[in-house]
């Protein structure tokens, strides 16, 4: 499935990389700890989060995320969203907190990494 | 002519919720002294209402550096060091506002305040263990307006570290040291931490206990015991230096 398939799914809204919507996603994690989720995800991987400090960013550069998906209906800093303009990152917004969402995406037959 | 002192820079009082009721003025000057040390930091988790308590226990003794341990909204722990007490009472003044909720000491522990005798002159109500709604570079940037140095706590901890909520140091924050723990190797803090080498390191202790005060500490080479000095060191300033260990 695309991240623009999960997105029009799920109702998640583009903050920015609306372009990347036809990435696969082909993995999902779940965790606020900058340092675990540099460990532990893989390329292609959709990343949900309540972190919106613009270092998400870099993060999902890093290792090649599919997007990222802030829950609770969290509006990153501004400078979070220029950065991931900047670096061509899908950011998506849902008002679902983590534990609905990462259930939604399951039963859409995303599975963790 | 340079001397090398010895400082723990990160020390908590009986006002931290998590610190030691035994964590009093006179105990504390009398483990700082018995670990040798010439400098140390108080820095309570978002308040800094014992500084004064300590400094005037310790006397000319040991330099009490006024200073604070703030929870960012990140859930970054970072260390603010000043000069004077004014300075680290205007950033008290700074995170209160920012700080929410109330404390339950039977959960989370008491909040004392105390004079250089270690009476109990007041008790903080203040949620002191929550966060504040203010960012990383905020904090760091309020710390500095006040001449202040700002320092990422336990960056070798995974939780409240920078590193650990942040994976990095974001590129245009201008820290004046990482601090590494107690049992920290530093070789593997390098390793596994690139920042490591960008910045200046300290190791401090943490203490919430008195016997662990100094059990983490930087040596200072410097010509003065001065925060002046101190911060000098940090910055690799005219042969000025820290150590660590």
């Amino acid at each position: 499935m695309t991240l623009g398939e999960i997105a029009k799914k799920l109702g998640l809204k583009y903050l920015c990389g609306e372009a990347k919507a036809s990435v696969p996603v082909t993995g999902g994690y779940a965790c606020d700890l900058l340092s675990d989720v540099m460990a532990h995800t893989k390329p292609g991987d959709i990343w949900v989060t309540r972190q919106v400090h613009e270092n998400i960013v870099a993060v999902a550069s890093l290792k090649d995320l599919a997007g990222i998906v802030l829950v609770n209906g969290r509006q990153p800093e501004d400078k979070t969203i220029q950065k991931a303009e900047q670096e061509y990152i899908a950011l998506l917004l849902s008002e679902l907190p983590a534990f609905e969402l990462v259930g939604r995406l399951y039963q859409e037959g995303v599975r963790g990494t | 002519m340079l001397v090398n002192v010895l400082a723990d820079l990160h020390v908590h009082t009986c006002l931290s919720p998590c610190g030691d009721l035994l964590m009093r003025p006179r105990e504390i000057v009398e483990a700082a002294k018995h670990a040798q040390l010439s400098i140390l930091g108080i820095c309570d988790h978002n308040s800094a209402e014992n500084v004064s308590a300590v400094q005037e226990a310790a006397g000319r003794d040991l330099l009490v550096l006024p200073g604070m341990e703030v929870t960012t909204v990140e859930e970054v722990h970072l260390l603010a060091l000043f000069e004077n007490l004014e300075s680290a009472l205007c950033l008290q003044e700074f995170v209160y506002s920012a700080l929410e909720g109330t404390n339950n000491p039977e959960r989370f522990g008491w909040q004392v305040v105390v004079d250089a005798q270690g009476e109990p002159v007041a008790t903080v109500n203040k949620l002191l263990i929550g966060a504040t709604s203010l960012t990383t570079s905020t904090v760091v940037k309020q710390i500095h307006r006040l001449n202040g140095l700002a320092i990422a706590a336990h960056v070798d901890r995974e939780l409240y570290s920078l590193i650990g909520v942040l994976g990095f140091v974001p590129e245009d924050l201008a820290l004046d040291a990482l601090e590494v723990s107690t049992k920290a190797n530093i070789d593997e803090v390098r390793n596994l931490i690139p920042d490591a080498n960008r910045f200046p390191l300290v190791r401090s202790s943490d203490a919430h206990l008195s016997e662990d005060i100094g059990k983490g500490r930087t040596e200072f080479w410097v010509e003065h015991i001065t925060f002046s000095e101190l911060a000098k060191a940090l910055g690799g300033r005219e042969g000025r230096r820290a150590v660590v260990a």
